[in-house]
């Protein structure tokens, strides 16, 4: 598909070849996950991640499908009907914990995917639609963990909702009714929790359509690798299959007893307590809290305290909230840098160190209580999450001089471990090397 | 150009407003003086606790006689039927005839004015109030919860329902507690305004054989039991955990091999 | 570069084949385990379990009565058969049925007059009518199904229109003269 070296898919048994020239199901597969499809041969375990988001996205779908068959969307019995999931339904409980720890899980693989898409700059050119449609699902992710988290109608699910949907009051003027339309009502209530429960529904099909588009752009440039440089003839690929088929069934398992482990033995470990006392909409428990894969954005929305340049402190969290997410889709043109890998950035390395630090603060202050110290600690790292993308970023893709790449991923592998910073005179130009240099 | 001079802009914006934020003066916190007062769970024991953990039948049946003896009285258990009660090591007939001993909400059916009728199996547990204004008007206004979900709706689980039953004790010094309320400092709002069940050893008559009904004795078999009833499944749930882990493992280690000999054929080749 | 020897046993079955075959029979072993989860989830659940029997009391039933209550989430007919309905369901000869059954055989013995039926015509599954006071009762004086006009005679055996075979004993056990469980 992408490379004029791969393999063409040949059927050999008449009803394969039958079916082929009807309806090439089979030559598609063959071409995306097949012995059609060559990849760097370098990629490393952390390229194991974007099969286990779809594995992950797979369960998810087919668990919901069946808690769907016993789940009943009416504030009367919705708790109930939970309860009546984990006591009386035949392996009940086993769909429950796999649907909720899965949701954790997933955001766990994809939040490795993201960052390792910004380690190794998988997003610059000529990938960055494929970063533009992940992005869109994590988007969608977030909207669906969320509407779903709503669903047991538990203290937390009604309070969560409550708190989430009237961000949108901070919008000037419209906000209030923005915020009664989303509802159907003044409350979250019944019609809220039935249209949450139908595009709850809705929304992870129309992500495996996304996943689909990100799929296909990926396959016109091919993966990606960790020494960002370009692909260049058929010594640096091997096909998909069987190479890579085995490596991302072993990195299966693992993720399989990770996950399995948890919600076997700690199911509750990732959930929060209040959420097994049904809703009640005259009593906010104690301290309110979304699920930990939101908690980084939570702070960055509280950290929004003081009212400023004529802006309410509600509407600057909300504002910065939604940038922290929404800057991610212009990397590809904040990171101005022609080198892909920060193997090669010195600098770039270290402020993605930083990165994760300040991310791992973020969530740790947006899981705890709103008071000092936690506060100004999420004050300032908010401050430096925009710091690093908007100033960051794109001051140093300038200034920085990235260390020398070497001639072709086949060289780099020959090389072994030396490709961290490859010795001088095994590259003579750095930038010359690039194949796909974005355009000034 | 112009892009990142629109990038580090809005950058600056943001940074300037979350730092004039941070640097803003903090009102003075008023220190809530429960605080200081409360109590972590203690930490327990439990027979169903780890991976290979059972729950103790006897413990379980002792802690449904407290709850049937004292809790009741005022706390529901509306989740679990009868029929659950085979799990924790009841006959059938002992279920029908601990079933018959209650009386459920009914319809006479020749009249259709609201009547009872013993429960049997397949009924769950009535509720010692029929709704909510019944229960706050019977206890000063305070609502007793159904103990159904009760471990797993409250940090800590069954450490902090045995905690909090034993929990109960005289206030320190200089810490006024209000009428109607009791002091105990494993309760969040250290005042709960429910009364120390467990009053005295012996408040329950356990079989022959069965340990001595101290408090704290009564206060553990009634923790595990609603331990139990929170999640009947617990056990299932671990059994079949132990099962999918060890497939996972073997296959773990399968798909490991599998997945070298490949790669090794590819090395191979590229060394002839 | 590490050469792989591959080791070649007598009838010519290399190691890594089993590997390969191993590593994909138990993964179709896990993926089979997880797909009867899948179907099972499907079937009646504990609660719905719980109820599959029922016990009713049958001391306000009169004879030339019938009761109609809900079991399994359908209709039972209890009719207290008169003598005169017993004398003509016996009387009718057991060649001439398309079903061919006695009232013995469709009752207890020494509870001859207690018919208890599933109240679900055979043919595509309507309620009959003639269990309630007043209604319709066919050709047979049994019961009567409008939706495609069988009916149905005092033993509640099919004699004329489509049914295929007699309404349907369901398994009932008398627990003393006027308690009797279905189920």
């Amino acid at each position: 598909m992408s490379f004029p070296w791969a393999k063409h898919y040949e059927p050999s048994h008449p009803f394969m070849k039958w079916v082929d020239s009807r309806l090439p199901l089979p030559r598609l597969v063959y071409n995306s996950i097949g012995a059609g499809y060559p990849v760097p041969k370098n990629i490393n375990y952390w390229w194991n991640f974007g099969v286990l988001s779809g594995f992950a996205l797979v369960v998810q779908i087919i668990t919901g499908i069946v808690l769907a068959m016993h789940y009943s969307a009416n504030t009367l019995v919705a708790f109930d009907s939970v309860e009546h999931i984990m006591r009386n339904v035949n392996g009940g409980w086993m769909m429950r914990y796999l649907h909720a720890n899965g949701a954790s899980f997933f955001f766990i693989v994809v939040y490795i995917h993201i960052f390792r898409g910004l380690y190794y700059g998988s997003y610059k050119p000529p990938r960055e639609v494929v970063w533009m449609l992940g992005l869109v699902v994590f988007l969608l992710m977030m909207a669906t963990a969320f509407m779903g988290y709503v669903l047991p109608w538990g203290q937390m699910s009604f309070w969560g909702a409550t708190v989430i949907t009237n961000l949108f009051s901070a919008i000037p003027v419209v906000g209030n009714t923005i915020v009664s339309w989303l509802l159907g009502g003044f409350a979250v209530d019944n019609a809220a929790l039935n249209r949450f429960f139908s595009l709850h529904y809705l929304l992870p099909f129309i992500i495996a359509g996304v996943v689909i588009l990100k799929i296909w752009s990926l396959h016109i440039p091919g993966s990606s690798n960790p020494t960002g440089i370009e692909v260049k003839g058929p010594e640096d690929t091997i096909p998909f299959h069987p190479y890579f088929t085995a490596k991302d069934g072993f990195g299966l398992c693992v993720y399989l007893l990770l996950f399995f482990g948890v919600a076997f033995f700690l199911p509750n470990a990732l959930g929060h307590a209040d959420n097994y006392i049904p809703a009640n909409p005259l009593s906010t428990p104690s301290h309110i809290v979304p699920e930990w894969y939101f908690w980084p954005f939570y702070a960055i929305l509280r950290a929004f305290t003081v009212d400023f340049l004529f802006i309410p402190a509600k509407l600057w969290g909300v504002l910065a909230m939604f940038s922290a997410i929404l800057l991610l889709f212009f990397l590809p043109w904040l990171d101005r840098s022609p080198v892909r890998s920060s193997n090669y950035r010195p600098t770039m390395k270290w402020l993605f160190v930083l990165l994760i630090v300040d991310v791992i603060i973020l969530g740790w202050c947006g899981g705890a209580p709103a008071e000092e110290p936690y506060v100004r600690i999420s004050q300032i790292a908010s401050a430096y999450y925009f710091l690093h993308f908007l100033v960051l970023m794109p001051l140093v893709s300038v200034i920085e001089r990235p260390l020398p790449l070497p001639n072709s991923i086949t060289e780099a592998v020959l090389k072994g471990k030396d490709r961290d910073g490859a010795p001088i005179g095994m590259a003579q130009a750095t930038n010359a090397t690039i194949s796909a240099t974005p355009a000034e | 150009m112009l892009g990142r001079l629109i990038s580090y802009a809005i950058g600056g914006v943001f940074v300037l407003t979350l730092l004039v934020a941070a640097f803003a003066p903090r009102e003075a916190v008023v220190e809530d003086p429960n605080h200081a007062l409360h109590k972590y769970p203690m930490k327990i024991s439990w027979a169903q606790d780890g991976v290979f953990g059972t729950f103790d039948r006897a413990q379980l049946q002792r802690g449904f006689q407290v709850y049937k003896e004292v809790c009741a009285a005022c706390h529901g258990l509306e989740r679990i039927a009868f029929r659950n009660l085979v799990d924790i090591g009841f006959s059938e007939p002992e279920v029908k005839a601990i079933a018959k001993a209650y009386e459920v909400a009914s319809i006479d059916d020749k009249t259709g004015e609201a009547s009872t009728r013993p429960a049997v199996a397949s009924d769950y547990f009535p509720s010692p109030y029929p709704n909510e204004v019944a229960a706050r008007a019977a206890n000063n206004n305070a609502l007793p919860p159904d103990l159904s979900l009760i471990t797993k709706a409250r940090q800590g689980g069954k450490d902090y329902l045995h905690s909090l039953l034993v929990g109960y004790g005289q206030p320190p010094a200089g810490h006024e507690v209000p009428e109607g309320l009791y002091y105990n400092p494993y309760f969040a709002n250290i005042n709960i305004a429910m009364p120390p069940p467990l009053a005295s050893a012996g408040q329950v008559t356990y079989a022959e054989g069965q340990p001595e009904p101290t408090i704290d004795q009564m206060s553990r078999d009634v923790s595990a039991f609603l331990d139990w009833a929170a999640e009947p499944k617990a056990e299932t749930r671990k059994r079949t955990g132990v099962a999918v882990m060890i497939f996972l493992l073997i296959l773990t280690g399968l798909s490991y091999l599998a997945y070298r000999r490949v790669w090794a054929e590819l090395k191979s080749r590229g060394a002839h | 570069m590490a050469i792989v020897e591959e080791s070649v046993g007598e009838d010519g079955v290399r190691r890594r084949d089993f590997i390969y075959v191993a590593t994909g029979a138990f993964a179709a072993a896990g993926a089979a385990a997880a797909g009867w989860s899948l179907v099972d989830q499907m079937n009646p659940s504990a609660d719905v379990l719980a109820l599959a029997s029922i016990e009713v009391d049958l001391a306000a039933v009169q004879t030339g009565q019938a009761i109609k209550v809900s079991w399994r989430g359908k209709p039972v007919f209890i009719r207290n058969l008169t003598a005169a309905e017993i004398q003509a369901a016996n009387a009718t000869p057991v060649s001439e049925l398309r079903d061919p059954q006695t009232l013995a055989e469709r009752t207890k013995e020494g509870k001859q007059n207690w018919l208890i039926t599933l109240g679900v015509c055979t043919h595509l599954g309507c309620v009959p009518l003639g269990a309630a006071e007043g209604e319709v009762r066919g050709d047979y004086q049994g019961y009567f199904c409008p939706c495609h006009g069988s009916h149905y005679d005092t033993a509640a055996r099919i004699r004329k229109g489509p049914a295929p075979t007699n309404l349907e004993v369901p398994e009932y056990a008398f627990k003393s003269d006027t308690l009797v469980q279905i189920g």
